[in-house]
């Protein structure tokens, strides 16, 4: 591997909440979205975020944009500790690193054309540009993502959400980042609109050499794009290897069940199989469970499990998990 | 005007923007006065409003005498022969001493507008700003500049407009010095607590992850989005303000004479009802409560008008 564009070495995140109906004097709970994240990024390379709801995903990316306020260690890009970095500083370095919402048209504000949405990134790195390769150059991006050029003059409400994606995606794109950070961009869109996307990424980042972080809570789409995957509980990594590693032979048993729940595109194989779907709820992250996070829910839990976090174990080539027990 | 008219104009803008719709896009700016014009109480207050400022501006040109002017032949008869005429041009009549009280209308409208608009514009300008700064900044910030909100607040405006009237001397200046000082106060409160709702959406995330300073994120991103309830509270404004400064006058420390403003009229025209000469009360009164009914109208159809999933 080359060297790595972006390296995370113990990322984490708290916020601090006052759960509702507490009284005011009471003091702020540390909630840890997000723990001990390590993780390194090649160029052009996709790096795939799995889990459910809650886990952390999405705060994980707003900590590598900065809009929320990560601890711990560092975020290595190309060498800057991103997160020892104050705001004016990190202006400059926010053109390469770029991101795409969950919401399509939430992320699109209201009031402005697509032109102007998508002009407004590149005049925000580019002062001082005249007015006429603003336009040309938006429009250009905008019929690279799949739009036509009279769709400038359009408000985001007039849009479908695919297309609302598509112009999120010309405006992340527009400032040429080196990596872009896809927070569950496909999850809100039909499935039919979904491939689209998943397909115009795929097509951009092998154009322009961009790396992706891909966030999702649908396996299926994770493992069509990613090269590798990390799989996300309660705010920690439990399993992290190479795409088709991961998903031929999963270690952990929270992965196991995320790939067992994947329905099967297939009626007769679909109706043979099992249940193996987990019981019961996502802990609350307010007080997560001792020791191993998943053990509330884990198939193979034993008592020593509630005693020790169980440390990152080689599993396999570039591959790691959260499980001291192989579920063989 | 009759509401068919409205109708018809409504209609036309209609298609008008169906034409446009070809070409570019449809704003939610246009989509909103579309709604507007369908709300004909709202379109008939706006009428009324721009008679009242035709009124205002260009009343005098129809007066046969002037605001101060004391017509000598009426003086001391006010009661029998001062009531309003076509005949001797007193179109309203006159006042207890004589003066046109159709060009002192005029002229009394023409203040109170002044203050309404000026109190309201102020409020806007100065209030959506801080606001806007203070919710959007949030923390300290925002706990520093909303407590200064809060001690302005809390000491009595109208008490502070009489020592100013009294140390400054009665002027229109300070009048609208002092309605200016106190006008934004609530609309700094408004902006922003929407400012703090409208902070936490993904859109402004996405400029501050674009890297988008926070002055332009505030004046591109927060305050068009702020500014249809700005609108709304701004237009309900403006009667409060025209009533404000009719208090002051009806205590008779507003407007010098012989200016005068609607607060005014009516003082003098209600001390001189058991004369008779209600005409006096009526006319400045009727001009008072059709302008806070349009405006009230107006802002009722502005509101549903821009954010009709609010209704």
């Amino acid at each position: 591997m080359s060297a790595p564009l972006l390296s995370v070495r113990e990322l984490g995140v708290t916020y601090r909440v006052r759960p509702g109906g507490s009284p005011p004097w009471a003091r702020a709970r540390a909630l840890q979205a997000v723990r001990n994240v390590s993780f390194d990024l090649a160029p052009a390379e996709t790096l795939g975020i799995v889990g459910e709801s809650g886990s952390g995903k999405s705060s994980l990316a707003r900590a590598l944009i900065g809009t929320v306020p990560a601890s711990r260690r560092q975020a290595l890009w190309q060498g800057a500790d991103l997160l020892a970095m104050g705001a004016e500083q990190r202006r400059p370095l926010r053109r390469d690193i770029q991101m795409i919402f969950q919401n399509p048209l939430g992320a699109l504000d209201p009031r402005m054309t697509a032109g102007e949405i998508v002009a407004e990134a590149l005049t925000t790195h580019e002062r001082g540009l005249p007015r006429h390769e603003v336009r040309s150059r938006a429009a250009a991006m905008l019929e690279r993502v799949g739009l036509l050029p009279e769709h400038m003059n359009r408000y985001p409400h007039e849009f479908s959400g695919g297309q609302c994606q598509r112009i999120g995606i010309a405006r992340a794109l527009i400032v040429g980042p080196r990596l872009v950070i896809c927070d569950e961009p496909v999850s809100a869109l039909d499935v039919s609109v979904q491939a689209q996307i998943v397909n115009l990424l795929q097509d951009l980042q092998r154009d322009l050499g961009l790396s992706l972080i891909f966030i999702s809570h649908d396996l299926g789409v994770v493992k069509h794009i990613a090269d590798r995957i990390m799989v996300f509980y309660l705010g920690r990594v439990l399993e992290h290897a190479a795409a088709g590693e991961l998903v031929r032979a999963p270690r952990h048993p929270y992965t196991r069940a995320l790939i067992a729940a994947a329905p099967v595109p297939d009626p007769a194989v679909e109706r043979g199989r099992q249940a193996t779907g987990l019981g019961g709820e996502l802990p609350s992250p307010l007080a997560p469970p001792s020791g191993c996070v998943f053990r509330t829910r884990c198939p193979i839990v034993r008592d020593a499990c509630a005693d020790e976090v169980p440390a990152m174990r080689e599993v396999g080539e570039d591959h790691v998990a959260a499980c001291p027990y192989d579920a063989g | 005007m009759s509401p068919f008219i409205f109708g018809r104009r409504a209609i036309r803008s209609l298609s008008a923007a169906s034409v446009e719709d070809a070409a570019g896009g449809r704003s939610l700016w246009r989509d909103a006065r579309n709604r507007f014009l369908r709300n004909r109480a709202a379109v008939a207050s706006l009428a009324v409003l721009v008679l009242l400022l035709v009124f205002a501006l260009f009343g005098d040109l129809f007066a046969a005498w002037s605001n101060e002017e004391i017509d000598w032949a009426l003086l001391g008869n006010v009661a029998e022969e001062g009531a309003p005429s076509l005949a001797n041009g007193h179109y309203f009549g006159v006042d207890e001493l004589g003066r046109d009280l159709f060009a002192r209308t005029v002229q009394g409208t023409r203040i109170s507008l002044m203050v309404g608009i000026l109190g309201a514009l102020i409020s806007m300008v100065v209030g959506t700003l801080y606001g806007a700064v203070a919710g959007y900044f949030g923390g300290r910030v925002d706990s520093v500049m909303m407590r200064i909100v809060d001690v302005m607040m809390a000491i009595p405006y109208m008490f502070v407009l009489i020592l100013f009237m009294v140390v400054f001397g009665r002027s229109i200046l300070i009048l609208f010095v002092g309605i200016g000082l106190i006008s934004w106060l609530d609309m700094a409160r408004i902006a922003r607590g929407q400012t703090l709702s409208i902070k936490k959406r993904e859109y402004v995330e996405a400029a501050v992850a674009i890297g988008v300073r926070p002055a332009r994120i505030i004046l591109r991103h927060v305050i068009p989005n702020l500014l249809g309830v700005i609108v709304v509270y701004a237009t309900l404004l403006v009667p409060s303000m025209i009533i404000y400064e009719s208090f002051i006058s009806f205590l008779g420390l507003g407007v010098q004479e012989p200016d005068t403003s609607w607060g005014a009229l009516i003082n003098d025209g209600a001390s001189q009802m058991q004369y008779g000469t209600l005409w006096q009360l009526l006319f400045p009164l009727f001009f008072f409560v059709v302008t806070l009914f349009a405006l009230f109208f107006l802002g009722d159809g502005l509101r549903d008008a821009l954010d009709p999933k609010d209704r």
